[in-house]
């Protein structure tokens, strides 16, 4: 009895925590989105006030690309920029699983000579500071008639996604028996088919969050699209720079820009929780 | 079905960094079509080796592989036609039992409903049918290693490598399902090669047992001949229950004949056992030299007591219900005796002891080998 009230009382502790953790961390994006339907005016009022007339005048300057500010209209790309966003992250992660996968499963099976140096490697991409590449890369990229382009941009970004890719990937197949392959091939089958049937079947939950997270990455990156591109390439995070107006910062439509571009990454996560979640469970191996 | 051929076969394991292991030492084994050889030693010894080099799933570093008329060890293993039982059981864990057990018959074309005959047919055999419709994830170890054993078994391969596998049930089941597996692999006349721990299970299980140790192959043989004639000393000490009494001792021929001087741990000298005339046992004298140093083994139920000319005396006594096992001193000596009939009277008394030169073993004391059985040469 004694232990049970205990345990009602260390779960109402463990529910007021939580909630103050998701508080804390919510309350910036729910701050986010009051702002993005307020005016300029409304928000830089102090001290500030949560009731207000709300306004969807912000999703309207950003969808039609008209900014009208006190000192005169100006043009923004804004839903460009975003659906460059949407095809840099999407591109990049989808080269990296392409490429990744592959590489992971050969990194977790087979021994080869500088096997680990080269992961490691790759591995130290993500440590080194981008900038010190960047500038060098800039000269190249215009040489090549690389800058400026999806595909100059998308072949850079793999700097962020496939060593995230690789490294958390190849852990899952470490974690899948070898035996299960060797079963399936003494079925009778290959070892392509093997690695498609079996092994990246097994490893779809580590696919599926290396995937999501390398595409948040990819689509919070800054530098390289703000150096290796104009505004025809540049996803949402460069191009949020354009309300950084001569007459002020437009608060209202960068609270309306980061609503809009955080609507992709939570629609992903959504839908790949389910991978996450499933597991090891139904349908992997089926066929 | 087919026979299969190991010629020379040797694994090295190379790791950077490491020392190399020598796993599996030019091993020669011919296993006959239809035949059931158990792969008997001491964990380490490099079983499951040799059976994923059969396998293919390692390349062996020297000798060659033949399964039937074809050389197989070049061929990946998709194309070797061997089913294999998993030591660690290796399931599909998103396919239920059912579908894990006849997963390749279903790709290999065969009629859904044949599948299903023959899966329900292994499955009854190996008490599963009711976790058919399980996850492997879903049910215990015991169990995954029947499913994993039933998806070897149900297969039509040229040769079938089975590695532990009963390791994991419990006594009276593996009795029951050693005796179904050896009726179910003879009737459909599989080539087998399974791997144990347990001689019992290789001896009920096999028409020849390999015994295997530091990746040496120490001796292949049907159970009875690593019975009565092992071929060195490791055998002789690693087969039967319980093992074979064993003592170092010299060769001597002074006032009383020639005989067999059997000394104590401590080194001092215990018992003799005389040897036959020269004339009666020619051979024996050829190999035998006065002064040479050699190993006598006798085992346990070959021992006779209340009768001979030794005299122990009894340290312990015990009936287990179908046998008696008795331990003897005899001058500073240890000997066990297992006799069918319980033994009169208890400990420190003093007993008659044969030891019946029929049942005799020598071994030379340097590399083991064995001289003698029963006072009868060796063979190579
Ligand atoms: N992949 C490997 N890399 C390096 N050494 C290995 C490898 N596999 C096995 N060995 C070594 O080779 C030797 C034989 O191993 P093996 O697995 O064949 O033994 P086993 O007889 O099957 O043992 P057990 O009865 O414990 O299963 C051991 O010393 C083991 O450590
Ligand atoms: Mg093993």
């Amino acid at each position: 009895m004694q232990h049970h009230r205990q345990s009602a009382i260390a779960r109402a502790i463990r529910g007021v925590l939580l909630t103050l953790v998701g508080l804390f961390f919510l309350f910036p994006i729910f701050w986010v989105v009051l702002m993005s339907f307020q005016t300029n005016a409304d928000i830089l009022r102090t001290p500030p006030s949560l009731f207000f007339t709300p306004t969807l005048d912000n999703y309207v300057a950003l969808i039609t690309g008209q900014l009208d500010t006190a000192v005169g209209s100006l043009k923004i790309s804004y839903m460009r920029n975003l659906w460059n966003s949407l095809v840099l992250s999407s591109a990049s992660v989808a080269l990296s699983l392409l490429l990744g996968i592959p590489a992971a499963y050969a990194f977790a099976r087979y021994r080869f000579r500088l096997g680990e140096n080269i992961a490691f490697t790759l591995l130290s991409f993500r440590f080194a500071p981008p900038l010190l590449v960047l500038l060098p890369l800039l000269l190249y990229f215009q040489d090549l008639g690389l800058y400026d382009t999806y595909i100059g941009l998308v072949w850079v970004y793999q700097l962020i996604t496939l060593p995230l890719i690789l490294w958390i990937v190849r852990g899952y197949f470490e974690d899948i028996s070898p035996d299960i392959e060797h079963a399936y091939r003494v079925d009778g089958h290959g070892w392509l088919a093997t690695f498609l049937k079996i092994a990246v079947p097994l490893a779809r939950p580590g696919i599926a969050a290396a995937a999501l997270l390398a595409f948040i990455f990819a689509w919070n990156n800054f530098v390289f699209a703000l150096i290796l591109g104009s505004s025809d390439v540049q996803p949402v995070t460069v191009g949020a720079l354009a309300f950084i107006t001569a007459s002020g910062i437009q608060y209202g439509q960068i609270a309306a820009g980061l609503v809009l571009s955080m609507l992709p990454t939570l629609v992903l996560a959504l839908l790949a929780q389910r991978y996450l979640v499933e597991g090891l469970s139904l349908g992997a191996v089926k066929g | 079905m087919a026979g299969l051929e190991l010629d020379n076969v040797t694994k090295i394991y190379r790791m950077r960094g490491k020392e190399p292991v020598l796993a599996v030492d030019r091993l020669d084994m011919a296993v006959g079509d239809g035949e059931i050889v158990g792969l008997l030693g001491s964990s380490g010894c490099g079983k499951t080796s040799t059976l994923r080099m059969i396998a293919g799933f390692e390349d062996a570093t020297a000798g060659t592989i033949r399964l039937g008329e074809r050389a197989i060890d070049r061929l990946p293993p998709a194309r070797r036609n061997i089913a294999m039982a998993f030591e660690g059981y290796a399931l599909y864990p998103p396919l239920r039992v059912r579908e894990n057990i006849g997963f390749a018959l279903l790709r290999g074309r065969h009629p859904r409903g044949e599948v299903e005959r023959r899966v329900g047919q292994v499955a009854e055999m190996l008490e599963i049918t009711d976790i058919l419709d399980r996850y492997p994830p879903t049910i215990s170890s015991g169990q995954q290693q029947r499913t994993s054993l039933a998806r070897a078994l149900i297969r039509d391969a040229d040769l079938h490598l089975l590695d532990e596998p009963m390791s994991q049930l419990e006594p009276q089941l593996r009795a029951i399902l050693r005796a179904r597996i050896k009726d179910w692999l003879t009737g459909r006349r599989m080539t087998t090669v399974f791997v144990t721990h347990d001689q019992t299970e290789a001896v009920a299980l096999a028409d020849r047992i390999a015994v295997m140790e530091q990746g040496v192959l120490q001796q292949f043989g049907t159970p009875a001949e690593l019975r009565d004639r092992p071929a060195n000393l490791f055998v002789a000490g690693f087969i039967g229950e319980p093992p074979m009494n064993l003592y170092p001792a010299e060769i001597v021929a002074d006032g009383g004949g020639p005989a067999i001087a059997v000394q104590s741990a401590a080194g001092a000298a215990a018992f003799r056992v005389p040897l036959p005339p020269a004339d009666a046992a020619p051979a024996l004298h050829e190999r035998l030299t006065p002064g040479q140093q050699v190993h006598f083994g006798i085992r346990p139920h070959k021992v006779r007591l209340g009768t001979g000319d030794l005299s122990g005396t009894v340290l312990s006594n015990r009936w287990l219900g179908d046998q008696s096992h008795i331990g003897i001193d005899i001058g500073g000596c240890l000997l066990t005796a297992v006799t069918p009939d319980p033994v009169p009277g208890g400990a420190d008394g003093t007993i008659a002891v044969d030891l019946p030169a029929a049942a005799i073993n020598l071994f030379d004391a340097e590399d083991g080998r064995a001289l003698f059985h029963g006072l009868q040469e060796a063979g190579p």
